[in-house]
């Protein structure tokens, strides 16, 4: 795979969130404002990037067995970094993410492409992975945020649009909004790509998600491997 | 007494950790096709968080503050989740079978599980004592439980009905999870109107 294919594969054709349907929880929960969704994208693509290209540098040394332990702390050190970084520099941003910096760790984007991707590639091949994944994920928040945002609230970015001519229908940014309108995401992402004549994945469980391999996907059969 | 009650229902119905919190999603949504995978899932959930959370509560307490060392709590706190889904399912395997193949296969999945390590973050900071803490893992793995088996439910309706083709799978899913938290909204002050 060319290192350019590797970058532009991250932001369409396997769209981390819409293709791949993986870090659903700082997508719902973060794109209530479309600012709130930049933050998480920029935080969360950072840690890729980071934990990527450390992961792909040791990827001859770290032995197979405990592989995973090892990936979660080098992800755990740089959402460390991000965390201390983003309470001194803006703490607003802090405040409007607050629980979910910390939970970057187990988002699974993360580990998945950790996974299938840094051991088994370069250090460029994977940093532009990492980018491109990252990019795809924040690109999808911004969308999902603004889309909320002006609904919901009638503005993007804090500015003022419809406002002022239609009432904002709050129920968007709320809670059953977030599910509705990724449902929305994802379905209209489904149309599109079956037009194109791709396969498209009706199917969601944990047995066909894609980091299905490092959880043991709840299947009973490949569990008992050993 | 009435505070661990206000701590229980607050846990379960208001601040659901799937319905409100978005914590979880991905076994909300995988593994709540079947009512009994979503029961079993559930009930590890549970006994991780409530022990985890006992475990972080303590380790925060009483090594991480009086060296000053709350900057490594992301670090510690996901070590010692996986550490010990790890050892959880050694253990079972070994001397309680039974209930290893009721729970085992959920085990591994739990590690990821962005709800476990929400709930022992969550506690540290809303400043909560030891017991408070236990009991909010308690309310917020009931609730997970609790979204789960309703969810199953509406799920098994969803099969039978004609959904345009776009929609079919997680997106008409997702939009049901929606109606589910539209009513859980309703929940919203029910603490102040039992014990205000």
């Amino acid at each position: 795979m060319s290192k350019m294919q590797a970058f532009l594969n991250g932001i369409w054709k396997e769209n981390p969130v819409l293709v791949l349907v993986l870090g659903t929880c700082p997508t719902l929960a973060l794109t209530s404002q479309a600012i709130n969704g930049i933050g998480m994208g920029l935080a969360a693509t950072f840690v890729l990037v980071g934990s990527n290209v450390v992961i792909s540098m040791l990827r001859n040394i770290i032995p197979e067995d405990v592989r995973l332990p090892a990936y979660i702390v080098i992800i755990a050190s740089f959402v460390t970094i991000v965390q201390q970084v983003i309470k001194a520099y803006s703490p607003s941003l802090d405040q409007a993410l607050g629980l979910y910096i910390p939970l970057i760790v187990v988002n699974c984007i993360i580990l998945a492409r950790a996974e299938m991707f840094a051991n088994k590639n370069g250090v460029v091949a994977s940093a532009l992975d990492g980018l491109g994944m990252g990019i795809g994920f924040t690109l999808v928040l911004l969308v999902m945020g603004s889309i909320r945002e002006l609904i919901g609230a009638g503005t993007v970015f804090g500015i003022t649009i419809t406002a002022n001519m239609i009432d904002p229908m709050t129920i968007l940014i709320m809670t059953p909004g977030g599910f509705f309108v990724f449902g929305c995401l994802i379905a209209l992402a489904n149309k599109i790509n079956s037009r194109k004549g791709k396969k498209v994945k009706t199917d969601f469980s944990c047995e066909t998600c894609p980091s299905a391999e490092i959880c043991g996907g709840g299947n009973t059969s490949s569990e008992e491997a050993e | 007494m009435k505070e661990i009650l206000i701590i229980l229902i607050n846990a379960i119905l208001i601040e659901n950790f799937v319905l409100a919190k978005f914590l979880g999603i991905c076994p909300f949504l995988g593994v709540s096709k079947k009512l009994d995978s979503a029961v079993g899932m559930s009930g590890a959930v549970i006994f991780v968080m409530v022990i985890s959370s006992a475990i972080t509560h303590a380790i925060y307490t009483y090594l991480l503050v009086p060296n000053g060392l709350e900057y490594l709590q992301t670090i510690i706190f996901i070590l010692i989740i996986a550490t010990f889904v790890q050892i959880v399912e050694i253990v079972l395997k070994k001397y309680v079978p039974a209930l290893h193949s009721a729970l085992g296969v959920y085990l591994p999945l739990i590690t990821t599980n962005c709800a476990v390590l929400g709930v022992t973050v969550l506690n540290i900071d809303k400043g909560f004592g030891f017991f408070e803490a236990v009991i909010n893992s308690l309310g917020a793995g009931l609730g997970f439980m609790l979204a789960l088996v309703l969810f199953a439910g509406v799920r098994s309706r969803l099969e039978d009905s004609k959904i345009p083709k776009s929609f079919q799978g997680l997106p008409i899913t997702l939009i049901a999870a929606s109606l589910v938290s539209l009513s859980f909204m309703g929940f919203a002050g029910v603490v102040e109107g039992l014990f205000g």
